[in-house]
């Protein structure tokens, strides 16, 4: 059973974590926090319309959402106003519409808001699918596994492409790269990646996985590869330390996990090899003193 | 429509009073706190800051066992400066970049906050009610001792934004400037910084925390449509912060269930979207009126324009289609424009054959005339702007000005002459000669 909490968690991370390189390469770390929020009236909707939980219309739904919420902020910045006055006045307005429609049809729709936001992953062992008899295993898994598969069928399509369009837009849109689709279909697998992992981390938890692991990678290499490697591996140590603190502490999974990657990120702060604070001071340190035994010499 | 029976009944319910005032009072010293946030380009600090009092929260909660909001706002104080500290040295001594240190903190710190708050569940202490509604905020709920919490804070807030405005104006223009004047900057934005987390904890109880940051950002970007200054955008941001506040809980009470703070934000961005629309200087109503009348005028400058140059040059009568290919112009803006100066009375139309002739009648060459002298005293001047200097540019905006100031008007006739632009033929009834006899 904790085996099965920890893959689903080392997977959201992983998902999460790979799309969140990007997000931080091009600055766009925020609109991934917006976009966590701003898909929920897409949910709502997906769920109105469809009436059911199944997962695809809420995907759909929540993609709907995720690319109206980043069309909105691209209108609002061209409009004038400041970008990140622009991001928080779209995800706050699209949350509030969120919420009154959960309450609005909350007797229809038996959709919990504590758990749409704040997920459960302890619950994700005991939800599980069955296909034609045979036991599938957690659907959550299925669900993320899902979602990460779209993610790296996509970018690994368009791997130059969305590369060239993270490191220099300007660059690529010289080199004809269709900039602002790249744009938007990163922000789609955002909103899908975002939703899919709902279930299980919860919406807020789910924008410690796009950029923490992400911002971890960051601080270890200078190459994208390896950053996205190394993403993934601080995900699954993440998904692992995380269950381990919160069998220690009796305290949320989904919490321990985040708290987990934030300590992973403090050691890559300090100790990195390239750029962590301590390692450039000892660095620096030895430099000095050599330099100053050579002025002896 | 709510008739004026629903409203007085709704006005005479003592609780409702008590959650009305609480919501226009977290209104108003949101936004008041907002409008600098957001021009110190730190909104989405808001939303860090909301997310990270959770965990400040919870240990005082754990420390003291009570649900006191003064421990809450200490609590949610200290980590909220902590978090801020925490953003300010990972940008320093890294290569991270602000927006994903944002990220960075507001998330761990959350998911360190839920930590705590399942631990405070798993211990038992039953008491935790308080701390739910962190997380959405019942405004519903708004007791008076809240409501006191929430005035006490608003007035010190606005006292604080009274006594300081200089500071904090000179803090949002100019820091570089401020710290030459010897004024402490540093000291002043941490200063702003504590003031705005004060703004984000008495708004959690009632909003929630995601949605504390609408009352933070949303009332002060409506109000920077509205104005240039920044005491009347400080004025208007508490203003239109405290109708969205009254806007929202009434919604709320016409029936539905529909929760206050949610609405509250709908409302805020309503005004947001009412401002952006209808505002009568950076609106996009006014801008789009104002493209259309440049558009508008320059069309009818260059018929002018086109109906000089042919009679300067001698050439023979000009045509519609002549009009036409020249410049480009939509048909239907080409008409507009031809109509507009036959209405003026400075062109006529003759028909011949199925094209038309345009001919100016006096007033009409003398306009042309004019338009034309002043388009070519632009032109040199922009040739030798920084030889002639005078300011014809406009300092702020970099827009040329109307008029041409009379000071620099020989030099300039020197350099039309110099580069062959004088005007060739003038229409005899030019009285004022602009000139002023230097021509020659």
């Amino acid at each position: 059973m904790g085996m099965t909490i920890i893959i689903t968690g080392a997977m959201v991370a992983i998902a999460c974590g790979f799309l969140g390189c990007f997000l931080i390469l091009r600055r766009l770390a925020m609109v991934g926090d917006a976009i966590s929020h701003a898909v929920l009236p897409g949910i709502v909707v997906a769920y109105l319309i469809s009436g059911t939980k199944d997962s695809v219309w809420m995907l759909l739904g929540a993609a709907a959402f995720g690319l109206l919420c980043t069309f909105l902020i691209q209108i609002l910045s061209q409009q004038g106003v400041q970008h990140d006055a622009a991001i928080s006045v779209t995800f706050t307005f699209l949350f509030a519409v969120g919420v009154i429609l959960v309450s609005l049809y909350t007797r229809q729709v038996h959709l919990d808001l504590d758990h749409v936001l704040y997920g459960e992953i302890a619950y994700v062992p005991f939800n599980t699918w069955t296909l034609f008899g045979w036991e599938a295993g957690p659907r959550a898994m299925w669900i993320v596994g899902a979602a990460l598969f779209l993610s790296l069928v996509v970018v690994g399509l368009l791997y130059k492409e969305f590369k060239v369009v993270a490191f220099d837009p300007q660059m690529a849109a010289a080199l004809g790269i269709p900039v602002l689709l790249i744009h938007y279909l990163l922000m789609g697998l955002v909103s899908v990646t975002t939703v899919a992992s709902f279930e299980s981390v919860g919406a807020i938890l789910v924008v410690a996985m796009l950029i923490v692991p992400g911002a971890t990678a960051y601080l270890l290499t200078d190459k994208l590869e390896w950053m996205l490697a190394i993403s993934a591996l601080v995900g699954i140590l993440s998904s692992i330390f995380g269950y381990w603190i919160s069998l220690w502490l009796d305290a949320s999974i989904a919490g321990s996990m985040t708290v987990a990657a934030g300590l992973l990120f403090v050691c890559a702060f300090l100790f990195s090899p390239l750029h962590g604070v301590v390692t450039r001071w000892i660095v620096r340190r030895s430099m000095r003193l050599a330099a100053i035994k050579g002025g002896e010499g | 429509m709510p008739s004026i029976e629903t409203i007085l009944r709704f006005l005479s319910d003592p609780n409702t009073l008590w959650v009305l005032s609480g919501t226009m009072l977290l209104g108003l010293s949101s936004g008041v706190i907002g409008a600098f946030a957001f021009l110190r380009k730190r909104s989405l600090m808001g939303d860090v800051l909301a997310h990270a009092a959770l965990p400040g929260i919870c240990i005082a909660f754990m420390l003291t066992g009570a649900k006191s909001p003064i421990f809450f706002l200490i609590g949610a104080i200290l980590s909220g400066v902590l978090a801020s500290i925490a953003i300010n040295v990972i940008t320093r001594f890294s290569r991270i970049k602000e927006d994903t240190a944002l990220g960075l903190i507001l998330s761990v710190f959350f998911g360190f906050g839920i930590v705590l708050l399942t631990q405070i569940q798993h211990q038992g202490s039953g008491n935790q009610s308080g701390l739910d509604k962190f997380l959405f905020g019942q405004s519903a709920s708004l007791v008076g001792e809240d409501v006191w919490v929430m005035g006490s804070v608003a007035v010190l807030l606005l006292v604080v934004t009274f006594l300081f405005f200089k500071e904090f104006k000179l803090l949002c223009f100019d820091a570089g400037f401020g710290r030459s004047l010897g004024f402490p900057m540093t000291a002043l934005d941490l200063f702003l910084m504590l003031l705005l987390v004060v703004a984000v904890v008495i708004g959690l109880q009632a909003a929630g925390v995601v949605l504390v940051v609408a009352l933070i950002v949303t009332p002060a970007a409506a109000a920077r449509y509205w104005t240039e200054r920044l005491d009347i955008m400080l004025i208007l941001s508490a203003i239109l912060g405290g109708l969205s506040g009254a806007l929202g809980t009434g919604l709320s009470t016409m029936g539905y269930n529909l929760p206050t703070g949610p609405l509250i934000v709908v409302a805020a961005s309503f005004i947001f979207f009412i401002s952006m629309v209808f505002a009568p200087q950076r609106g996009l109503l006014a801008k789009a009126l104002r493209l259309a009348r440049v558009r508008r005028e320059t069309a009818q400058e260059s018929i002018l324009h086109m109906l000089y140059e042919a009679r300067e040059r001698g050439a023979g009568p000009v045509t519609v289609r002549d009009v036409a290919t020249r410049f480009t112009l939509s048909s239907w803006r080409l008409q507009q424009a031809v109509r507009n100066l036959v209405k003026k009375g400075w062109i006529r139309i003759e028909s011949r054959g199925e094209d038309r002739v345009l001919t100016a009648t006096e007033n009409g060459w003398q306009a042309a005339y004019n338009s034309v002298l002043h388009a070519r005293l632009t032109e040199v001047w922009m040739m030798h702007e920084n030889e002639v200097g005078g300011a014809i540019r406009d300092p702020d905006s970099g827009a040329l000005r109307e008029e041409i100031p009379e000071d620099i008007l020989p030099t300039l006739w020197k350099l039309l002459i110099l580069h062959g632009r004088e005007p060739q033929w003038k229409p005899s009834l030019v009285q004022k000669p602009e000139q002023g006899g230097v021509e020659g």
